[in-house]
């Protein structure tokens, strides 16, 4: 009993402090992880309001049971080019830091657990990519899927990139 | 009577405060205009709809005192009695009592200070004017009312009053003549014979049928009483006959009933004619032995008041609900996938219709900030006559909706600024006239919307802030250092929004704002608002409070521009145009204006500022939206008005961040998400040359 009890509140602390688990998406042929926590709800793409004058990577505005939600592309944030929207892809609604908000993805895989241990860090990719919104890079099966630190990603990591001004 | 009364306690007390809350309203106009009969009238009808009232459901207090003022009420309605500022003030405390003596009866309280010294002064106002005429209503001396059933030389009598068929034509109120029996001492009964009454077809509106019986006690002599009817009384069947002392009638539950169910009757026949037959309702004969039960165990609810048209959204919106679960029903009774696009749409439509549904209900907590306005008038009429100050209090925008709790939450706030801006900012009318200042001065409440947010402006044209008090108070509480150079105005004036600048001796060593503004600050915030202020010395004070708006509710027109609809919020929309060819110029190739009626106003392409594209970039094919802020105009080119509807104000800033030229979003009927346009931001943008926007995107 007092064995379970301890491995319990382990875990629970693990949950509450980081995740294992994460939601796995698709743009191009890349695969990305999310921390699952941060995930409020996956929705099929909708149409939403153009802001004026937005950075391209954000598309609009959503109406979510009421809530305003900003929608970020993420292939465009990325650099990715784009692709015609299609049935496979979904909008991921994911809180940070108390805001809610909608992130464009071509396909949404699964949930996997992947330990900590496994999260490489992120090799330096010179000046050219900002590897502050990347956690790491997890190898799983023989899928390499590219950990976001998604509340860089989407809220920025200084005041030049922020997304809340 | 055998119906219980106590549920319509509740009603009776509602509406009884709302007129209480409306004279209180009347008699300050009053004040300002006291010539104005119509005013009058409305201020005596307030009062009788009380006292009827209150007598009915047998609030005898409230009925009594009430019926002191009516009688005031009424020589001065008939002009015999001229407003003054005692009797104003009079009105006033009189209304505050029947206020107190009310929540007495609906059980808040459990006791209301004493009646008796208002009215023994309503009395002498009353006596004044008996002392110079001889038709006034009541000739016993007042004050004695409340002590005559004790004293010992009291006789019990029984007056038989039949009012002869003509009295209403001739203008005399059997009613005035009931009323001074029941002045001289103590009503123990009252019944109203309706034998006489003909049937509604054969009734002459303008007859009396009505007879009473009364039982009361005085110790006026007989000859005293019957001079009260001293001009009918050969027109009239009037017997009056003495009772033992100890008499007690028998009140037979039946018979007052039967008088309650014709008086009804009678009442509801009075009101499909005139004036003068109202007169023969009796006053209302509540059988002494109803004593006033406590309504206080259903007065504790609070209430809203809901503009009928919102409670008519909302039932259409559950209607709409109803049809979308039958049209699901039938979907599902027998599915197949051919059906499915249909079930789809059916729910689609369904969440669409109980999102509205949801808005609509939130709809319902908003509420014209008039409410948090209305209790100005009055507070600032009693601190201006206790500092000595003339003031004029002014109300701009009453009917910006704010949620109920935000209007709840904020008056405590504004009531301390109006307090300070009375008590610190204003000067006396000896010190405005020294600084070249009109006597009278202007204290500003003022509400509106803008950029997404709600403003309430709380100004006065007193002597602004006194800057060095402020700074060498700053520097005693160790905030800056005397070293420094001094902080720039607003950043010092912010100090008495400082906890340390709050306490009583400074306000008067600072003889300006700082009672308590911590707390007004922090109660702003609490709502997720700001406040700032704006001191011109010698000028006055302006203070602004700023709200998120997340519930509020905007009257909007929507249009389009392209495929995208934008919301204009209908109070910033002067006209709109089509403009001919050759009303639109370019400007030295700096802009484009166009000419309405030798006005030069800029034009505005919304296309342009919002970077889309639109349907017509020619402006003879497109819309001009005038729109207005501040003074300053500017036509909008839009492609199409679409209509005009009322939409629930959502923040963009709670997930995105604010935007240039956009208030905040809504969602439309279908449940996509509209802007709303930002007039003060778009024109402020036309200043600084359309492309500011481009620059900061």
């Amino acid at each position: 009993m007092a064995i379970d009890q301890t491995d319990l509140m382990n875990q629970d602390n693990l949950l509450s402090a980081d995740s294992n688990q994460f939601l796995t998406f698709t743009l191009g042929d890349e695969e990305y992880g999310v921390d699952i926590l941060k995930v409020q709800e996956i929705k099929g793409y909708v149409p939403n309001t153009r802001i004026p004058n937005a950075p391209s990577d954000v598309r609009g505005v959503l109406n979510l049971r009421g809530t305003i939600v900003p929608i970020v592309d993420l292939r465009s944030k990325f650099n990715l080019g784009t692709i015609e929207y299609d049935q496979f892809t979904a909008i991921v609604v994911v809180v940070v830091q108390n805001r809610v908000m909608g992130m464009i993805v071509d396909s949404v895989s699964e949930v996997i657990n992947i330990p900590p241990s496994d999260i490489q860090p992120p090799p330096d990719f010179g000046g050219n990519m900002n590897s502050s919104m990347l956690r790491g890079i997890a190898k799983v099966g023989d899928k390499l899927i590219i950990v976001l630190d998604i509340d860089t990603v989407l809220l920025g990591d200084n005041v030049g990139m922020s997304f809340a001004a | 009577m055998n119906f219980d009364t106590a549920m319509f306690h509740s009603a009776f007390f509602e509406e009884a405060a709302d007129l209480l809350e409306d004279l209180e309203g009347l008699l300050l106009r009053l004040e300002k205009s006291p010539d104005d009969l119509e005013l009058l009238n409305t201020i005596f009808r307030c009062a009788h709809s009380i006292k009827g009232g209150s007598a009915t459901f047998g609030f005898a207090d409230l009925a009594q005192f009430t019926h002191g003022l009516e009688t005031l009420l009424d020589l001065m309605r008939n002009g015999q009695l001229k407003i003054s500022k005692t009797i104003s003030q009079l009105l006033l405390e009189s209304r505050d009592q029947m206020r107190a003596l009310l929540a007495v009866a609906r059980g808040e309280e459990s006791t209301a200070p004493d009646s008796a010294p208002l009215t023994a002064r309503i009395h002498e106002q009353i006596e004044s004017v008996n002392g110079t005429s001889d038709i006034s209503a009541i000739t016993e001396e007042p004050v004695i009312i409340e002590e005559t059933a004790i004293t010992a030389a009291t006789k019990v009598y029984r007056l038989k009053f039949v009012p002869g068929p003509d009295i209403l034509r001739r203008g005399i109120d059997p009613r005035q003549m009931i009323n001074q029996i029941r002045e001289s001492g103590e009503l123990i009964s009252i019944i109203c014979d309706t034998s006489r009454l003909p049937s509604i077809e054969e009734i002459d509106p303008e007859s009396s049928y009505l007879g009473w019986e009364i039982i009361f006690r005085t110790e006026w002599e007989e000859a005293q009483i019957l001079d009260i009817f001293e001009f009918i009384e050969d027109e009239s069947e009037i017997v009056l006959t003495i009772e033992p002392a100890d008499f007690i009638p028998v009140i037979i539950q039946e018979v007052s009933a039967a008088a309650e169910t014709i008086r009804a009757e009678t009442s509801n026949s009075l009101n499909l004619d005139s004036a003068p037959l109202s007169a023969a309702k009796p006053t209302p004969p509540q059988p002494a032995a109803a004593t006033p039960t406590s309504g206080g165990k259903n007065s504790d609810t609070q209430t809203l008041r809901v503009a009928t048209d919102k409670v008519d959204k909302l039932i259409n919106l559950v209607g709409e609900l109803i049809i979308n679960q039958s049209m699901l029903n039938e979907v599902i009774s027998d599915f197949s996938m051919a059906k499915l696009p249909r079930l789809i749409e059916a729910v689609a439509e369904m969440e669409r219709a109980s999102r509205d549904l949801q808005e609509r209900v939130m709809a319902v907590r908003m509420l014209p900030i008039k409410y948090a306005f209305g209790r100005f008038p009055r507070l600032v009429h009693d601190l201006s006559v206790a500092c000595g100050k003339k003031i004029e209090l002014k109300t701009v925008g009453e009917d910006t909706e704010l949620d109920k709790t935000v209007i709840e939450v904020v008056t405590d706030p504004l009531t301390h600024l109006v307090r300070n801006s009375i008590d610190h900012a204003l000067e006396t009318p000896e010190e405005r006239r020294a600084a070249g200042k009109p006597e009278m001065g202007t204290i500003t409440l003022n509400a509106f919307h803008e950029g997404g947010n709600i403003v309430i402006e709380v100004s006065d044209d007193g002597r602004g802030l006194n800057r060095e008090r402020i700074l060498q108070k700053a520097i005693d509480r160790g905030l800056i250092s005397e070293n420094d150079a001094p902080p720039a105005d607003d950043i010092l004036y912010n100090y008495i929004f400082h906890p340390g600048f709050s306490t009583a001796k400074e306000v008067t060593d600072l003889s300006g704002r700082g009672v308590g503004m911590d707390i007004v600050k922090r109660a702003v915030q609490a709502l997720g608002g700001s406040i700032s202020l704006n001191t011109v010395p010698g000028k006055g004070t302006r203070f602004r409070i700023k709200l998120p708006l997340t519930m509020a509710i905007l009257e909007g027109l929507s249009l389009s521009v392209g495929e995208e609809v934008y919301i204009l919020p209908l109070t910033s929309i002067v006209e709109s145009i089509r403009p001919k060819l050759g009303d639109v110029r370019l400007v030295a190739g700096q802009g484009e204006i166009v000419l309405m009626r030798g006005e030069v106003l800029p034009i505005l392409r919304l296309y342009q500022v919002f970077g889309s594209t639109a349907q017509f970039t020619d402006p003879t094919k497109a819309l001009l939206v005038i729109v207005e802020n501040d003074g300053r105009k500017v036509a909008l080119l839009v492609d199409e008005l679409i209509g005009q509807s009322q939409v629930v104000i959502k923040s963009l800033e709670t997930n995105y961040r604010k935007v240039n030229g956009i208030a905040g979003a809504t969602i439309l009927g279908d449940g996509r998400v509209a802007l709303i346009l930002d007039v003060p931001g778009l024109i402020h943008t036309d200043r600084l040359g359309g492309a500011s926007f481009a620059e900061a995107a």
